[in-house]
């Protein structure tokens, strides 16, 4: 996974409250069977017309907004689907921050597996910067992962929490299957102990068995 | 000892290694798998050079994107067919069962979990799919994944987690006729709003609990996501041990009631602290209906289509207009006034045999309404096709002039042809209003079965308490 440490990038405020992950990449585009390309569709049915024109009215469209790669969001943002396309459209649209108040818990995981950083701030804080991203054309943040901190160019700067643990995974961009693996004695330890959920009871009834074509 | 709450009991006996200030490694029992998330974990575990760890453990089935209909013609969908020859390619090469579209066990995977035994109480149990919450009904841990995870599932049978806050909801007394499992979760979702239950796992429980049928239990458990919860879970009790015994894949004679014994002891003790506590009474839930474009903007039957203004937050004012401008609504405009274009009884929430019996005999003798321009039963498996045929259903849906299909999660995500128009609305037995959601500019009303059926004879929402028919599933 792409390490992440620091990123300064134009600010895309989108103003909208429960954003769930249909919105992000829309079901047409849970066929695909790999994790680029996403970028094109994100936001797909608010972001174009018929024709896949796209829509003056939405904030993705809008020329100043163009080369954004900070997403301010509201509250309770990717709730939905658990769909892992939704942080591939993210990243590949060019987003590696995101700021909001709350995250739904399955996006938030999603987006470390990703190399995305999702910064959580008080929802007044929030108020403040779609207010400057607003107002200030080329409003630009600098997300500073190892310091916790987020800031503009007039000095402003705000501290955020995050998971000491997530935190190191994603300065490092380690694998999380390699670091899991470094527990295979633990593994085997608990499926030897024959742990009754550990089971697996054949199938008795043959008639169920399953049917191959 | 400390008393423990449930969700407590079957997380302690699942950590394979834990250490301060990291997420403690966590072994998963049974692991789900569909065409839709799995094909990149696959490709992932591939590049690595990583083996399925524990193919026995996972379970896949065809569900997201398979038609309802005429399963034997070619399937034009290119990229479908790409995904479920991914699927059949992928469980072939790594031993994992797999259920293909021509199985008679085929169907919904949160809906064939459960009937074949597989889904058992005290188990972790991860689909990449959002309302894998469904199994909790039976006192498991039971969530939704991203594919990153999927992989991570495959490759070491475990996950890596923090434990997560917990959240009891007691819904005291009983339900009124014509009251479904699904209108008591709209309601709590109604109540706690789309994030109430975010970062917690939900136990359920209280009279009206108690009284669901395994298939109510397991409507109730699917939308805990809708609740913003991680998981919801339901403590295994004696309607839970007769629903189990005999399932294929559980154990049979001495060993069943030994496995009795132990989901037994699954229960919440007595004394246990629980992080928030919510309580509602059965008796003051009325037939919901969803109004706007997620499952927290519901309402009763007997109310009106709500004014943005009377939101206090205007965040919520701005979200409101905006989905009533969506959903083609007027405020104040009264429930049973609102048309509906199409009916569909399906889905992971609401699929079930108790689900379809119920809404046969709402519909037993009448005909859909000559406004309707589609209505679609899609039962959640084949099985429960095959057991609904031999009660008569399909005739009596059919006779009143519903089609009669195949199973797959159908109209509910429309993946595959059936998708509701742009423009058009629905009353859905589903579980996400979401935009777009049945199909682009579509307009989505989350309803019970029961009255989803109702609307389709009438053309428009009504009280199903008003019909007078034994309808409770």
């Amino acid at each position: 996974m792409k390490p992440f440490s620091t990123h300064t990038g134009l600010v895309l405020p989108l103003d909208r409250i429960n954003v769930d992950t249909d919105q992000m990449v829309p079901k047409q585009f849970l066929k695909l069977r790999t994790k680029q390309g996403f970028g094109r569709v994100l936001f797909y049915d608010w972001r174009y017309l018929p024709g896949e024109k796209p829509n003056p009215d939405f904030i993705l469209n809008q020329p100043r907004y163009r080369g954004a790669s900070v997403l301010l969001a509201r509250a309770n943002f990717g709730c939905g689907s658990s769909r892992e396309h939704a942080p591939w459209a993210v990243a590949d649209y060019g987003f590696r921050v995101l700021i909001a108040p709350s995250y739904a818990d399955i996006f938030y995981n999603n987006c470390f597996k990703n190399g995305i950083l999702p910064v959580t701030l008080p929802e007044e804080k929030i108020d403040g910067l779609f207010k400057r991203a607003e107002e200030e054309v080329g409003y630009s943040l600098m997300a500073d992962l190892p310091n916790q901190t987020v800031s503009d160019a007039h000095g402003r700067t705000l501290p955020f929490e995050i998971d000491k643990f997530r935190k190191h995974v994603l300065l490092e961009g380690l694998d999380d299957i390699g670091l899991t693996l470094k527990h295979e004695t633990a593994i085997t330890a608990y499926e030897q102990a024959r742990h009754p959920s550990a089971t697996m009871y054949e199938p008795v009834d043959a008639k169920y068995s399953p049917k191959q074509q | 000892m400390t008393p423990r709450t449930m969700y407590r009991k079957i997380w302690d006996a699942h950590v394979v290694h834990e250490a301060a200030g990291e997420p403690s490694l966590i072994y998963i029992d049974r692991h789900l798998v569909h065409e839709g998330t799995s094909p990149q974990a696959f490709a992932g575990l591939q590049e690595a050079g990583r083996k399925v760890r524990r193919p026995d453990l996972a379970f896949a089935v065809m569900d997201h994107s398979v038609p309802t209909k005429n399963r034997h013609l070619p399937i034009l969908d290119e990229d479908a067919m790409g995904q479920f020859s991914a699927l059949e390619r992928n469980c072939r090469e790594s031993g994992i069962t797999l259920f293909d579209m021509f199985s008679h066990n085929q169907g919904i995977v949160h809906v064939i979990g459960p009937e074949l035994g597989i889904t058992q109480p005290g188990q972790t149990i991860v689909c990449g799919d959002s309302h894998t919450s469904t199994h909790g009904a039976f006192g498991t841990l039971a969530f939704g994944i991203g594919t990153s995870e999927v992989e991570h599932v495959l490759a070491t049978q475990c996950l890596s987690q923090y434990a997560s806050k917990t959240m009891h909801i007691v819904v005291n007394g009983k339900r009124a006729r014509g009251v479904s499992a699904k209108d008591i979760i709209l309601a709590i979702i109604g109540k706690i709003g789309i994030a109430g239950g975010t970062s917690r796992v939900v136990e359920y429980s209280g009279e009206a609990i108690r009284a669901l049928s395994m298939d109510g239990r397991m409507t109730v458990c699917n939308m805990s996501i809708e609740g913003g919860a991680r998981a919801g879970m339901i403590a295994p009790d004696d309607t839970t041990f007769a629903y189990m015994e005999g399932r294929p894949y559980v154990p049979r004679g001495k060993a069943f009631q030994e496995a009795v014994e132990r989901w037994k002891a699954l229960a919440t003790d007595p004394g246990a602290e629980f992080d928030a506590t919510v309580t509602l009474e059965a008796s003051k839930i009325s037939p919901q209906v969803t109004w706007g474009t997620n499952p927290g903007m519901v309402t009763g039957v007997t109310e009106r289509v709500p004014d943005p203004g009377s939101f206090r937050e205007a965040d919520d004012q701005k979200a409101a207009a905006r989905a009533l401008e969506y959903m083609g609504l007027k405020a104040g405009t009264p429930v049973v006034d609102i048309p509906v274009d199409r009916v569909f009884i399906g889905s992971c929430t609401n699929s079930r045999l108790n689900d379809l019996r119920a809404a046969a005999r709402v519909v037993a003798g009448k005909h859909v309404s000559k406004n309707l321009k589609e209505a679609l039963v899609v039962p959640g498996s084949m099985s429960i096709k095959a057991n609904a045929e031999a009660e008569g259903l399909d005739k009596i849906f059919r006779d009143a002039g519903f089609e009669w299909r195949d199973a797959g999660c159908s109209m509910c995500i429309a993946m595959n042809p059936d998708v509701l128009p742009p423009g058009e609305r629905a009353a859905s037995t589903s579980n996400r209003n979401f935009e777009g959601r049945q199909g682009k500019d579509s307009r989505t009303h989350l309803v019970s079965p029961i009255m989803a059926a109702a609307a389709a004879i009438a053309g428009h929402f009504v009280d199903i308490r008003e019909w007078n028919v034994d309808a409770t599933e």
